[in-house]
């Protein structure tokens, strides 16, 4: 199983190298990815699965598109 | 700030100007005071280039004082682009220094005689009104180029291009930044017509030997002052975000929750996003000796905006902003950051508010009169509109009149008024927002994005109809209360998420004019606001049919999340009901 990983502005150099097939485990979740990328606690704030907004506790399937974000904001 | 200077452009002799009492309008400023002199003074069916209408002035409650952030300003009229009341806010110098000069605002008045166009110069010693016969058909840096020297160290310049000149319904009203450049814009609604319809060019302010303003309560001012930057600098948004990427850090993020109008808002993401993204952007600007933090006036600490070089190097524009990316960007299939920097360099000098801009342009584009995607065309077209052809006086009147002059159904407007940087179908909230301000499509009115999107002050979700009308409702009524004080929006972030922030603003605001103000009272302030807008604007004509987006929101749906605008009639009339 993989999925893509995004990461954005001040978490970009977070960035897998394999970015694009992002192997997984089953059951996997969000939170558990944020541990392997090293993500900081709270350093992501926006979390995107396939476009919509969700949770660390989100279980990930195969193929999803996950995207990370820290605090921002604009106008 | 006790005086309300007006200038009777009618006047025998060439237009005067008179010092009078701020009198019935005293404590109210910014949005405040322009939506409450035209509200109370320009016949609602007065011709926005008539002789009736007026236009406002004004710097905020709080501009001209120690406070930081507090250099906005806000210039009000009839629209020519909406034909409803208008009030479109700007950074730049020229707020804290009419503030300090002791000016609540400029009106400028009365039916002008003659085609002469004059320039205003405003210092401590007084007002001079000459005309300048030089200035006819000058872009505003060809004014900076004329006037620098006189404003640079202690001034700032207010001013319209050509579009402004030529009456325009896509016309802004210029500001000059602390580098003396013409690149802070009251954009939209076509301001700068309405300037230009009085036969002013240009204003010149020369703050010298003026102070900062005293408040009532010195220590309070400056303790609460000191919990305001505090605030700001503590919260992640304004503290980090906004310095490091500015605005333009939303395109990856609008991308990615897949409300990025592609393409006259065909759909919701744009392959080339990542190229001009704020990220991208940034890096670029850096790379280039440029600069990617940098504050559109003294006294901003955010510091959103930076520096736009080419790649020898040289000065092009100031960092274009999310929604001017986005608008020459995204909805026109344009991922060159280079092309997108030209056309915010060249809607600046000739005066065009750029969200208008790229919205015309990619009706255009639909419309066939240029590729998607096709850069040098979108620069030719702007260029049309700058000279004034028969093609650019067509574009330069905005998006709703190119789309009818094509007959293209995808107007993407509200009250006449081109929609922002959000497609309102997959971010709700900021939907509700562009129906039913009285400003037409406007994000700034009650930036739901924050909420639907960005998790900032709340989580609504942006995919569903509910929540989306109260969320609406209370950032409207809030806005208009923080566009009064002079404050650049963007401390919203840090005032919604953190109370003891909110506080602070209010303690600014009772310390300088010994008020009494709670939340409560600043909530009845900001309904007062809105109730002088849609009061002149029910005058102007406007009804509840006027509340709505354009039918094909509801029926066509956006990729990727297949959505319409589904919220319904009823709650969009609950905002204001
Ligand atoms: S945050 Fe940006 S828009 Fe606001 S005052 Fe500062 S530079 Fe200007």
């Amino acid at each position: 199983m993989t999925i893509t990983v995004k990461c954005f502005a001040s978490l970009a150099p977070l960035q897998p190298k394999n970015a694009g097939a992002f192997p997984i485990a089953p059951g996997e979740t969000v939170a558990r990815v944020m541990e392997r990328l090293r993500v900081p606690e709270g350093g992501a704030s926006l979390i995107f699965v396939n476009n919509v907004h969700r949770q660390p506790d989100t279980v990930l399937r195969d193929g999803d598109t996950v995207g990370f974000f820290p605090p921002l904001g604009g106008g | 700030m006790d005086t309300i200077l007006r200038i009777d452009v009618g006047a025998a002799g060439g237009p005067k100007a008179t010092p009078t009492p701020v009198g019935d309008y005293a404590g109210l400023g910014g949005r405040g005071l322009t939506s409450a002199i035209v509200a109370t003074e320009v016949p609602a069916d007065a011709h926005p280039l008539g002789p009736e209408n007026k236009l406002v002035i004004a710097p905020g409650l709080l501009s001209g004082t120690a406070a930081s952030m507090s250099g906005r300003i806000s210039v009000g009229c009839k629209s020519p682009l909406t034909g409803g009341i208008k009030e479109a806010n700007a950074g730049g110098q020229a707020g804290q220094l009419l503030a300090r000069l002791g000016y609540a605002a400029i009106v400028l008045e009365g039916a002008r005689q003659g085609d002469d166009l004059y320039v205003v110069r405003i210092s401590k010693d007084g007002v001079t009104i000459t005309a300048d016969p030089s200035v006819r058909r000058a872009t505003n840096y060809q004014l900076m180029d004329k006037f620098l020297g006189e404003y640079d160290k202690t001034g700032a310049m207010i001013a319209i291009g050509t579009a402004g000149e030529m009456g325009y319904g896509n016309s802004t009203v210029s500001i000059t930044d602390m580098e003396g450049r013409p690149t802070r814009h009251a954009g939209r609604g076509g301001v700068g017509a309405v300037m230009g319809s009085k036969g002013i060019k240009a204003i010149l302010i020369d703050a010298k030997g003026a102070k900062s303003r005293k408040p009532a309560d010195p220590e309070a001012f400056k303790a609460a002052s000191k919990a305001w930057v505090e605030g700001l600098e503590k919260h992640p948004v304004t503290g980090e975000g906004l310095p490091a990427y500015g605005t333009n850090v939303l395109t990856n993020v609008i991308n990615e929750a897949g409300g990025l109008p592609t393409r006259n808002f065909a759909t919701g993401q744009f392959e080339g996003a990542s190229k001009i993204s704020g990220e991208t952007q940034a890096e670029l600007e850096v790379a280039r000796g440029g600069s990617a933090t940098h504050g559109c006036h003294r006294g901003c600490i955010i510091q959103c905006s930076g520096t736009f070089v080419n790649k020898d190097g040289r000065y092009v524009t100031k960092q274009p902003e999310y929604e001017t990316v986005w608008a020459h960007g995204a909805n026109c299939g344009i991922d060159d950051l280079d092309v997108i920097a030209e056309l915010d360099r060249l809607d600046d000098d000739y005066g065009l508010d750029t969200i208008e801009m790229g919205a015309t342009i990619a009706v255009a584009m639909e419309a066939g009169v240029a590729k998607f995607g096709d850069g040098q065309a979108a620069i030719e077209l702007v260029r049309e509109v700058g000279k004034g052809t028969p093609l650019g006086r067509i574009l330069g009147s905005g998006t709703a009149t190119t789309a009818r002059v094509y007959g293209i159904e995808h107007a993407p407007c509200v009250k006449g008024q081109a929609m922002p940087a959000y497609d309102p179908r997959a971010v709700k909230g900021i939907g509700v927002t562009y129906a039913t301000s009285p400003m037409g499509a406007d994000h700034t009115a009650g930036y739901a994005v924050a909420t639907n999107i960005l998790k900032v002050g709340g989580d609504v979700d942006p995919l569903k109809a509910e929540g989306q009308a109260e969320l609406s409702k209370n950032l409207q009524i809030a806005t208009a209360a923080v566009d009064a004080t002079g404050m650049c929006l963007f401390i919203a972030f840090a005032v919604l998420d953190q109370p003891d922030t909110f506080q602070a603003l209010v303690d600014l605001l009772n310390a300088y004019y010994g008020w009494n103000l709670d939340a409560a009272g600043v909530a009845a302030y900001g309904s007062k606001i809105l109730a002088f807008e849609r009061d002149f604007n029910q005058r102007a004509g406007f009804t509840s049919a006027d509340d709505r987006l354009p039918r094909y929101f509801k029926r066509e749906p956006l990729a990727p999340h297949n959505v319409t605008f589904d919220v319904s009639d009823a709650e969009l009339d609950s905002v204001f009901g």
